[in-house]
């Protein structure tokens, strides 16, 4: 895995490979910012046991492979070299077939994210509801652009799609926790709260624990949180609160009879 | 005459705790399961069927039916997937659902999977929605310790296993097939039918897929009867079903209501467009169903109404846009999302997408040249209907329609930049301080 990735693609070493026979050549300069030769890891035998339980809960082992990315990322804070290599050797498929899934998918990092990974919607409701301008006001903050994180490693960006949350538009996610109907000067005192570890809680969701945390919980860890925050959003319950004061109800099953 | 408003599925979402199992019993939670346990899986199907319940994930095909289309003589085993991957533009109904009563959906997995023979069902759940998993999560521990899944539930001999499954991003995913695939562990791209998911579906064995709204209607169904449920609705559109409503109005919103309520209807309960502004331009059911304009407040909000107007009820996601929007910009943020979405399959989906966002981009600063309208069409027409998986046919529906009821607008862009001709800072729900421009 590491002696392909690091060959390098373009450059000299694609011209020395074009003399030997090969005519390929690379359009991408690099690998999309991600340092292949960074093989850090923390995954230890810990891991791979409930990387190993993970796989156990499907009828086919291979359905947990975006679980046990999840899993990697929690450990690892990016889907990491030694992520692939014991993903794939569970399994008992090959690298490349890991590396296939773990780049289709927008959740999974290459690149270190930060503690706190944020997301701002700029698809096309939350966009023109004021979305564009809340992801140029974040940049300015933080000093990065989407994709980037922190040099402190406090944040990370990102310009995300349409997060179901339309009706708290414009929306802003950190580590996937809702946070709704945000203004700059909302985003301003979130941002700060954060760098400072003081307590931010979701506007639909539990106090922000960390990135890591949160893929822990997606990968089939849960963390006990679920009774934090509320049953329901106020837009949520527009509808019901609107029938409730006109008396409107479905009808009762005896009605039907 | 059934009340305009009909809270059923979100009747609880006021509750104190409402995802928890005792709150949920509380309002006569899983007493449609233990109806169900008493009856045989055929009368369930049957029930089902007669209701007329529809698919509420978009295609609205008949849900009743889609369960009977499983071969019970098939010696593999069957599951059922429930997709809750909500990802379409506007679309905002089953993650509140999730994170108030998980358990209806519970239920009505248990419900179906009795009575198609399941004997395991996934959730497949968008990951980038932790609170949600965490209460279904939680709910589905809840169930299992509850004896209402796992072994010989509530003694029927019935044994289901529930699992909830995190994806990782990818809107692709929301298509049945390449949902399959991602719960596979696999890239999630979508797969060529036949075989339908139906014969040859997770694993290559009879499958359901069901979208979270149609499953968890499911309960009320068997609780009430079929009778009931069609008391709500059109002759041909039954029951209640959740509008969302967002953009540019008062009050946005989830509004649960007998299908065939009218946007008119919808906006006057809310308090109608933000103050001092018109509607322009709406989606009745996600970014993917042509947009409508002001001429269709009066139009029924069901399969059959839609389908007449040439759009689709879909995800009966109300996107409101009001007259300070550019349908320019707005269409090519969609069809950005398109772009970023596409799975790569096809030819047609990956490429018109990129060349659909090029042009679009032209029109928006101004320099699309004379004709570049008649392109935009023609690379749409390359798109649509040429690839596996509805992805594409939306990423088209978008811009036609658009262009349709706003050909000007686009014509415009010939010469004038969107954002001279509808300043952006107008549409945004706060006062904007900072430079104009058209975004990152």
């Amino acid at each position: 895995m590491s002696d392909l990735s690091n060959t390098g693609v373009g450059g000299t070493e694609s011209a020395h490979a074009g003399e030997q026979g090969h005519g390929f050549e690379s359009f991408f300069p690099d690998s999309g910012g991600v340092d292949q030769s960074d093989a850090s890891t923390n995954i230890d035998d810990e891991t791979i046991a409930e990387l190993r339980e993970l796989a156990g809960r499907y009828p086919q082992a291979r359905s947990a492979l975006l679980p046990m990315l999840h899993l990697v990322q929690s450990v690892d804070g990016r889907i990491s070299p030694r992520g692939i290599e014991v993903c794939a050797e569970i399994l008992g498929i090959t690298t490349a077939q890991v590396s296939g899934v773990a780049t289709f998918y927008t959740m999974y990092k290459r690149r270190p994210a930060g503690k706190h990974h944020v997301g701002v919607c700029t698809t096309a409701l939350c966009a023109v509801m004021g979305g564009d301008y809340l992801l140029d006001h974040v940049c300015s903050k933080l000093g990065i652009r989407p994709d980037e994180t922190t040099p402190d490693g406090t944040f990370s960006l990102e310009r995300i799609e349409c997060n179901a949350a339309c009706d708290y538009a414009p929306v802003m996610m950190v580590n996937w926790e809702f946070m709704d109907n945000m203004t700059p000067e909302k985003a301003d005192e979130l941002l700060d709260r954060l760098a400072a570890d003081e307590p931010v809680a979701s506007s639909r969701g539990a106090t922000i624990t960390s990135w890591r945390e949160a893929e822990r919980v997606l990968a089939g860890f849960p963390d006990g949180r679920a009774d934090e925050g509320p049953t329901a959003g106020e837009a949520s319950k527009l509808g019901l609160n609107i029938a409730a004061e006109h008396g409107w109800a479905a009808p009762t099953a005896e009605e039907a009879k | 005459m059934t009340d305009p408003l009909t809270p059923v599925l979100t009747a609880n979402w006021g509750d104190e705790q409402a995802w928890k199992l005792a709150s949920y019993e509380r309002r006569g939670g899983y007493q449609g399961m233990r109806a169900a346990l008493r009856m045989t899986p055929p009368e369930v199907i049957s029930l089902v069927k007669d209701s007329g319940l529809r698919g509420r994930g978009g295609a609205g095909f008949p849900t009743g039916m889609k369960w009977s289309f499983v071969p019970q003589d098939n010696p593999n085993p069957k599951y059922l997937v429930v997709n809750s991957d909500e990802s379409e533009p506007g679309t905002c109904k089953d993650m509140p659902l999730l994170l108030a009563s998980p358990h209806t959906l519970v239920e009505g997995i248990v419900i179906a999977s009795y009575a198609i023979g399941v004997s395991h069902a996934f959730i497949y759940c968008r990951g980038e929605v932790l609170h949600v998993i965490r209460r279904l999560q939680q709910a589905v521990r809840e169930a299992y310790a509850a004896g209402y899944a796992g072994s010989n539930i509530l003694g029927s001999g019935f044994d289901l296993e529930i699992t909830v499954h995190a994806g990782a991003g990818a809107y692709i995913c929301g298509e049945e097939t390449a949902l399959l695939d991602s719960l596979e562990g696999r890239r999630g791209q979508p797969r060529l039918r036949p075989p339908f998911p139906a014969v040859a579906g997770l694993y290559a064995c009879p499958t359901v897929i069901n979208n979270v709204e149609s499953i968890a209607s499911v309960p009320a169904i068997v609780k009430n009867g079929s009778e009931w449920f069609k008391q709500m609705g059109t002759e041909k559109s039954n029951g209640m079903t959740i509008y969302s409503l967002s953009g540019h109005v008062a009050r946005p919103g989830q509004f649960e209501a007998p299908l065939g309520v009218t946007l008119r209807t919808l906006l006057e309960l809310s308090g109608g467009i933000r103050a001092g502004h018109q509607l322009k331009f709406w989606t009745p059911g996600g970014s993917s169903t042509p947009i409508l304009t002001d001429e269709h407040l009066d139009l029924s909000l069901d399969y059959e109404g839609m389908a007449g107007a040439g759009t689709m009820l879909g995800t009966k996601a109300l996107q409101i846009f009001d007259e300070t929007t550019s349908v320019v910009r707005t269409t090519l943020r969609w069809v950005e999302f398109y772009k970023h979405e596409s799975c790569g399959k096809c030819t047609p989906c990956r490429e018109g997408t990129w060349w659909l966002v090029q042009l679009l981009h032209r029109f928006e600063a101004g320099t699309a040249v004379d004709g570049d309208v008649d392109k935009l069409l023609d690379v749409c027409d390359n798109i649509g209907g040429k690839s596996f998986c509805a992805l594409a046919d939306g990423a088209v529906a978008c811009v036609t329609s658009a262009v349709r009821h706003f050909r000007t607008e686009f014509e415009a862009g010939y010469s004038t930049p969107a954002w001279e001709l509808f300043p952006y800072r107008e549409s945004a729900l706060f006062e904007v301080r900072e430079r104009e421009g058209a975004g990152v």
